[in-house]
């Protein structure tokens, strides 16, 4: 039997209107790797936050090495002087300094840094975990993926016998998720305990030991991973069998869309990002999808059509009518909707509630001197949370409060209410639950199939291949190909991403 | 039976005070009503208010209450604009005391042309009004322009103008410094046969006009979106710089106005030292209200409570006969207390303990 590394016992937390976690267990041994599970709102991110105090629980213990006595974590520097490191699903390091600094910032006592000496120490850590940085780079100039990266460098550097892994993957490619469990594993050798989260179910079963499932903040289980069956997994953490899943298909595939007129007609089009200038036609009723590697320019595309990039050449349509699309609002009025990539940085606006969340874009289409009246917009909230079941006590709560996949619903909301004739979205089910994911995903085809055009993007195929029924290939900015009908399936498009021709090939 | 009936009374009785202590208000308004009352205590006749007459035998009101609610107009009209421009911008302006000398130095130009001491005015006073305005607003548009289309910090892009401001308005007179004709006093004063103080008046009119205006229009909306996320904001089809620039406009305009006000208190302008520091305590009447000064979320109600806060201190330190030169030093202390209750370690505590009795409450009742 492995040594106790970790025992919570009875936790309990509460925020105004919502009990967070209720008399919740957890326990983890060392050189295990220990998924938490749970839907949106489960009570995940709470526990870790108790755990490594950034909040302060209302009850219960927390035990470290089998010791007799409860240690009482009141702040992340004393998790980390108890050996508990984490990593969190947003990137919580300070993009305004190097690489090299974020490595090392706050875990000195000394008075002087030898800067020098950190510089030539990180590049080493860098180098041994194949991250593409350079020490003196300054982070916020790297992508997600490499900040992402940096983080748990600088969390798997620092002495620990807990590392806690808050989704990391939501934003890796599979290579980076790869090297990723290639150091999980190196250090589950190391006899670090991991807590992993994550809603990746493929990911659970090819790396963990042990799950332990939440739901609304309640404890369901601990099991072992062979005990477990993925389906059963997904009932715990649903409440309820998987089938829906499955049933998804997009039955416009087989509709005959090219009689249907074109919604976006895009010729030549390129924009101050630096995307190659690309063609692009959605029809009514089409749910169309940019697939690619991160970075490889899907949303600079969409960003080009919404006007949230300066489009510096081409020409687009929209309803076969030429435009000019110089800024946000112009597309809004035009019909579309644009729920961008990244929900924190360009979705929410954290302190305003939900109902303002709403109704902004619709607001801003209605212009500065025809404000909602309170009960207007009252509505048109109350109206969306029960359509998309928003999780929440009121209207009135500040987004910034609600969990992710509920976040998403509200930006979701807030463009379905501008009843736009062409929805673009970006990543909408990055980092959200399976239940929401799927939720998401009928909601895509129903809107499809009442006539509005989409565009997805997501980074699992899957997804895409579930709900697309045209895709456009993009490989280092460049449209490599579009697949249609039969040609869609996850072999053609890693074909295409790989070897197709840096044009717009194939268009029919 | 009845035990328990009046446990839950008073724990109902609890929770509604509690509720009373979370609102965001509570610590401005408590503090501005506990300020009061002390004044009650060093003064029992502090809040009488009595109609007596003036040198020219118009009936006026006069009391402490009054003075501080016609002295505080300047401070309470800045604080409007200054919320919207802390909210939009996440940053403060502190160029307002130099831009309400330049509103002054314009207003007495265009009422005494280039006389010292003319007998009659030289323009109609609605005349002066507007150029006033116009000053003020060509002012904001300035720091406007700076902070929103080339992305100057705001303290930074508006200390230009502080450091330029008084010159401007002195160079604005001609280097003169001309006393209006006294018909120009009533707005600053009284108007003769009506005895509220028209300081007051102007107030209420430009509270009202902001109420109006946050009601009418998407202006408070927009502000905050700008303010808490302008990336998000502009992919929601706003114009975060356009914002800005609108919040500089209208604190421009609310300089002109209380630029206006303070030129006709005594029908002259010194720029060099009309207005001192008003800029310190106008920012601090925004923080006083609660009023995060990072920008985002704003209460034009806190900072105007803030803003007679602010008055009654310094008149009272004023009626307690404390020296000139002390009445800074008691100013800071009384503020520091003020601004570490609000603070969020001070008020966690506050928190804690109220739900902390909530519970027991709770626990009694179960």
């Amino acid at each position: 039997m492995q040594k106790k590394v970790l025992k919570m016992r009875g936790i309990y937390k509460s925020f105004p209107g919502v009990k967070a976690l209720q008399n919740v267990d957890f326990t983890l041994h060392e050189g295990e790797i220990h998924a938490l599970m749970g839907e949106n709102g489960a009570g995940k991110s709470t526990l870790i936050k108790v755990l490594t105090g950034v909040y302060t629980k209302d009850a219960g213990e927390v035990y470290i090495d089998e010791a007799d006595r409860p240690v009482h974590i009141k702040s992340p520097q004393e998790a980390q002087k108890h050996g508990i490191s984490t990593v969190y699903q947003e990137i919580t390091l300070c993009p305004n300094l190097t690489v090299a600094e974020n490595l090392f910032i706050g875990r000195t006592d000394e008075l002087f840094v030898n800067w020098k000496k950190n510089n030539q120490l990180a590049e080493t850590i860098l180098k041994s975990l194949g991250i593409p940085a350079k020490p003196a780079q300054q982070l916020s100039s790297c992508s997600i993926a490499v900040q992402q990266m940096v983080a748990i460098a600088r969390a798997v550097d620092m002495e620990c016998k807990v590392l806690i892994l808050d989704e990391p993957t939501s934003s890796l490619d599979d290579q980076e998720v790869l090297k990723l469990f290639d150091l999980m594993r190196e250090l589950k050798a190391r006899n670090v305990g991991i807590i992993f989260v994550t809603h990746f179910l493929e990911q659970v079963y090819a790396l963990c030991d042990k799950i332990t499932v939440l739901r609304n903040g309640e404890l369901v289980g601990e099991y072992l991973i062979k005990d477990l069956p993925k389906i059963e997994l997904v009932a715990k953490m649903m409440g309820k069998e998987l089938g829906d899943l499955a049933n998804i298909h997009n039955n416009a595939r087989e509709e005959a869309l090219s009689k249907s007129e074109a919604v976006i007609e895009a010729t030549a089009l390129s924009s101050s990002s630096g995307i190659r200038p690309f063609d692009f036609t959605a029809y009514k009723g089409e749910v169309t999808g940019f697939a690619g590697l991160l970075g490889s320019g899907r949303s600079e595309c969409v960003r080009a059509i919404f006007g949230a990039d300066r489009v510096t050449k081409g020409r687009l349509k929209i309803k076969g009518e030429t435009v000019a699309i110089s800024s946000p609002i112009k597309a809004m009025r035009k019909g579309v909707g644009y729920l961008s990539e990244d929900r924190k940085r360009d979705g929410i606006i954290g302190d305003l509630s939900i109902r303002d969340n709403i109704i902004l874009a619709l607001q801003v289409m209605n212009g500065f001197f025809k404000p909602f009246t309170k009960a207007q917009a009252q509505a048109f909230a109350e109206e969306y949370i029960r359509l998309l079941g928003i999780k929440t006590a009121s209207a009135d709560t500040p987004i910034s409060s609600l969990s992710g996949g509920n976040q998403q619903k509200v930006i979701l909301a807030r463009w379905l209410l501008t009843h736009p004739d062409y929805l673009i979205l970006d990543e909408p089910t990055r980092g959200i639950d399976i239940g929401t994911k799927v939720e998401i995903q009928k909601l895509v085809l129903k809107l499809a199939s009442e006539g509005m055009s989409i565009t997805f993007i997501s980074s699992e195929i899957e997804e895409m291949l579930r709900t697309c029924s045209r895709l456009i290939i993009m490989r280092d900015l460049y449209v490599v190909g579009e697949l249609t009908g039969d040609d869609l399936s996850q072999d053609r498009i890693m074909y295409t991403i790989a070897g197709g021709e840096n044009q717009n090939v194939k268009k029919q | 039976m009845s035990k328990n009936n009046e446990k839950i009374s008073s724990a109902r009785i609890l929770q509604i005070i509690n509720t009373v202590i979370r609102h965001k208000l509570f610590i401005p308004i408590a503090f501005l009503v506990s300020l009061l009352l002390l004044n009650v205590f060093i003064n029992p006749g502090f809040l009488r208010i009595t109609l007596g007459k003036d040198s020219a035998g118009n009936p006026v009101l006069i009391g402490n209450l009054i003075n501080i609610l016609s002295n505080a107009t300047e401070l309470v009209i800045l604080a409007i604009g200054m919320t919207l421009v802390t909210a939009s911008s996440k940053g403060q302006d502190i160029s307002v005391g130099a831009a309400v000398a330049i509103v002054g130095g314009v207003i007495m130009r265009v009422l005494c042309g280039n006389e010292t001491q003319p007998s009659t005015l030289h323009a109609p006073v609605l005349l002066a009004l507007l150029l006033g305005c116009l000053a003020g607003m060509a002012c904001g548009a300035f720091n406007g322009m700076l902070v929103s289309r080339f992305q100057i910090q705001p303290m930074v892009a508006t200390l230009i103008l502080f450091t330029a401001g008084r010159s401007i308005a002195s160079m604005a007179m001609g280097g003169l410094k001309p006393k209006a004709a006294s018909a120009f006093g009533c707005y600053g004063n009284f108007i003769p046969g009506f005895p509220v103080p028209t300081p007051i008046l102007i107030t209420i009119a430009m509270i009202a006009m902001t109420c109006v205006i946050l009601k009418k229009t998407n202006l408070g909306l927009y502000t905050k979106a700008v303010g808490i996320n302008d990336k998000a904001a502009s992919l929601n089809g706003l114009h975060p710089k356009r914002i800005k620039f609108l919040t500089f406009i209208i604190m421009g305009f609310c300089v002109g106005i209380a630029g206006f006000v303070q030129a006709s208190r005594v029908q002259t302008v010194n720029p060099y030292t009309i207005v001192p520091s008003i800029e310190m305590d106008v920012i601090l009447a925004v923080a006083l209200g609660g009023n995060s000064l990072g920008g985002g979320k704003f209460s034009i109600k806190g900072s105007i409570i803030g803003a007679y806060t602010i008055q009654t201190l310094t008149s009272m330190l004023t009626t307690l006969n404390v020296n000139t030169n002390a009445v800074p030093v008691f100013k800071a202390v009384i503020i520091l207390i003020l601004v570490a209750i609000q603070t969020p370690m001070v008020s966690s505590l506050f928190h804690n303990k109220s739900s902390r009795v909530l519970i027991s409450g709770r626990k009694e009742r179960g």
